[in-house]
């Protein structure tokens, strides 16, 4: 029953360019329904990892594994089943230039489910828009006409259009601003929890990590050096690993979501300051 | 393994009520938002105690039913719930594509574009002729601005790796005109006027009018692609923030390299379409080359050579300035690259036969005919 257990399983991976090696002896296991934090320096392969597994790069060496079939050497037209199963976030976005964000987001509708009715299609096509938080009036766009990060969002309407099980989002959150970059941290939450995805998810964000990932696994040295939770993590006695999360950036965010935790508590206990003026009032 | 999607209409007790079974999900839908839609009667209730999965789609349809027939739904538990207020609350019509005019209005609508975009197209390149000519200036003034090295760069990828695809063209126009003349020619008894047709018909018309033809498709269509991608990756704006002028950077190199380049290729084509002539005059009508050679300059006259090189850089300078001008109106996606780069060869060929035709009459009027 593992591949029930694990949507992904990465076993020794290698991928090179030419002579310089990405990742050498790399493993990799995805639980079902968790978030899974993909980090990592700049240039450790993070995107790299993503596409060997979503088989847009063919590997040198190991095996990849998704929904319990290999992934690797499968022609584009092969493997259709498990590409029913999946949604993908690329950095940009990688909107059809010449869709608009509607039309967009039916490419994989139409593509997959031939036979469902126009009608039925615009109105999925409609409420995935909405749902990932654009206004309205985004659906008869063009990607040329939205800001990046509406660009994400409507990527992110396209990659949840079959609603898939399984989701790689390939740093969601870079280039927003902080409100927006916690709005998509909550609409990853909240459809995770909905639909019961797993997701994939490469970011530099701590926030986010700290926010929403289940586990963090950290890439480093060309392999995965470590999976686990943030604390499991920060117990662990690896220097890079000291210095991203306990760096001047990652203790703001971890003292920033004990700010979050202490206010939910306090409202919880009906005394956030807003109420207690209230109360005196 | 799961059951599609189906739903049982129970109007036993007063209202009657909808109960959904099976897997309400995207890949199990089937027909049911049809039979939903047919199902009449009344509705007070709808049960989805039964059902074993649901996703997005599948909570949109019973979605949609519930609010047009205002039906409260149950036996939902706190995931579903969950999932049916997200859906609820993403419940706002979406517009796929803006509605477009009636076909005859867009007719009207596409010619009175096309026309007033081509105009300002036109004028637009006008523009930029006037700029490059103001910054070429400018790099006289202040020669140590001008780029040396991007320039003789442009050269090579202009002219020299242009050599072997412009001479093999020209060889075979060369044989082309030798051939069909000869064919013509001998009805009245004039082979020999073959050799006049060749040389003057190369070196005042054809050669430099097919290198340009060329060069504009080869580089032309280059330029417009490399400064349009370079438009789209912000390297120009980050030029210009740097306080360097892509006018200078890169326009100017380009626009000279292709204003040099056609003028040597364009002698270099009629020479070879020359050989070519003659080799095949030669082959068919028996003329030793010498003979050829001192025909031909006895035909020929100089001032032939001089309109061909007197068109040579005009017909290069509008290729260039038309290729950058295009590249540089590239502005936000990779499908105006494309279609920018078809507009700078289409212009630049179109430009180069309306002034050959020109160049035509005008030389014929001052006499070098």
């Amino acid at each position: 029953m593992s591949e029930q257990e694990f949507l992904i399983r990465v076993r020794g991976l290698k991928n090179q360019f030419g002579d310089q090696v990405i990742h050498e002896n790399l493993d990799l296991d995805v639980r079902r329904g968790e978030i899974l934090g993909v980090v990592g320096g700049s240039g450790t392969g993070k995107s790299v990892l993503m596409r060997s597994i979503i088989g847009l790069q063919t590997p040198a060496a190991g095996t990849i594994e998704v929904f319990g079939e290999n992934t690797i050497g499968r022609e584009e037209t092969e493997a259709t089943e498990i590409r029913k199963k999946w949604g993908v976030l690329f950095q940009g976005g990688a909107l059809f230039s010449t869709l608009t964000v509607a039309e967009n987001v039916q490419v994989p509708l139409k593509e997959f489910y031939p036979k469902l009715k126009p009608a039925l299609l615009d109105e999925i096509a409609g409420y995935k828009v909405v749902m990932t938080g654009l206004p309205a009036n985004a659906g008869p766009k063009y990607p040329s006409e939205l800001s990046g990060g509406m660009k994400k969002r409507a990527g992110l309407a396209r990659a949840l259009a079959l609603d898939p099980q399984l989701l790689f989002l390939d740093e969601p959150t870079a280039g927003l601003d902080p409100i927006g970059a916690a709005a998509f941290d909550d609409l990853t939450a909240s459809l995770q929890k909905t639909l019961g995805l797993t997701v994939f998810l490469i970011t530099h964000d701590l926030d986010t990590l700290h926010a929403i990932c289940d586990r963090v696994a950290v890439l480093a040295d060309k392999k995965v050096i470590a999976v686990g939770t943030i604390d499991e993590l920060l117990a662990l006695d690896h220097p890079w690993i000291q210095e991203y999360f306990n760096g001047p950036r990652g203790r703001a965010a971890t003292d920033a979501q004990d700010r979050i935790a202490a206010r939910d508590h306090d409202r919880d206990a009906g005394n956030d300051p807003a109420s207690l003026q209230a109360q005196r009032r | 393994m799961s059951a599609s999607a189906d739903f049982s209409h129970d109007r036993a007790d007063g209202g009657g009520v909808l109960r959904f079974t099976g897997n309400l999900s995207l890949a199990h839908v089937g027909d049911l938002p049809e039979r939903l839609g047919e199902v009449d009667g009344p509705v007070s209730r709808i049960d989805l105690s039964q059902v074993d999965r649901i996703d997005t789609v599948g909570a949109w349809v019973v979605h949609r039913f519930a609010r047009d027939r205002d039906v409260a739904i149950d036996g939902l538990n706190p995931d579903s719930q969950h999932l049916f207020d997200q859906v609820a609350a993403a419940d706002d019509p979406v517009v796929r594509k803006e509605k477009s005019l009636s076909p005859p209005l867009r007719v009207l609508e596409e010619i009175g574009d096309a026309v007033s975009g081509s105009a300002r197209q036109m004028l637009g390149l006008l523009g930029f002729m006037g700029a490059t000519v103001l910054a070429f200036i400018n790099v006289l003034r202040h020669p140590r601005r001008f780029r040396f090295n991007a320039t003789v760069q442009r050269f090579e990828v202009v002219g020299v790796s242009a050599l072997g695809i412009i001479g093999l063209m020209s060889f075979l126009i060369g044989m082309v005109i030798a051939q069909q003349g000869a064919v013509q020619l001998r009805q009245f008894g004039a082979e020999v006027f073959t050799i006049n047709l060749i040389g003057r018909l190369t070196f005042r018309e054809l050669g430099v009018l097919m290198t340009a033809i060329m060069v504009a498709g080869r580089s032309g269509s280059a330029f417009a692609a490399q400064l349009g991608t370079m438009k789209l990756t912000e390297e120009i704006d980050a030029m210009r923030t740097i306080g360097v002028s892509p006018m200078e950077a890169l326009v100017l190199p380009r626009v000279i390299a292709a204003i040099v380049m056609m003028l040597l290729l364009g002698f270099y084509a009629s020479i070879i379409a020359i050989i070519g002539g003659g080799l095949l005059s030669w082959a068919q009508l028996g003329i030793p080359p010498i003979t050829f050679v001192t025909r031909i300059r006895e035909v020929v006259p100089i001032t032939d050579l001089y309109i061909g090189l007197i068109k040579a850089p005009v017909f290069g300078a509008i290729i260039g300035m038309a290729g950058c001008f295009h590249g540089m109106q590239v502005e936000s996606d990779a499908e105006q690259v494309g279609s920018r780069t078809t507009a700078a060869v289409v212009q630049a060929i179109f430009l180069v036969i309306v002034l050959d035709a020109f160049f035509a009459i005008f030389f014929a009027w001052i006499g070098w005919i």
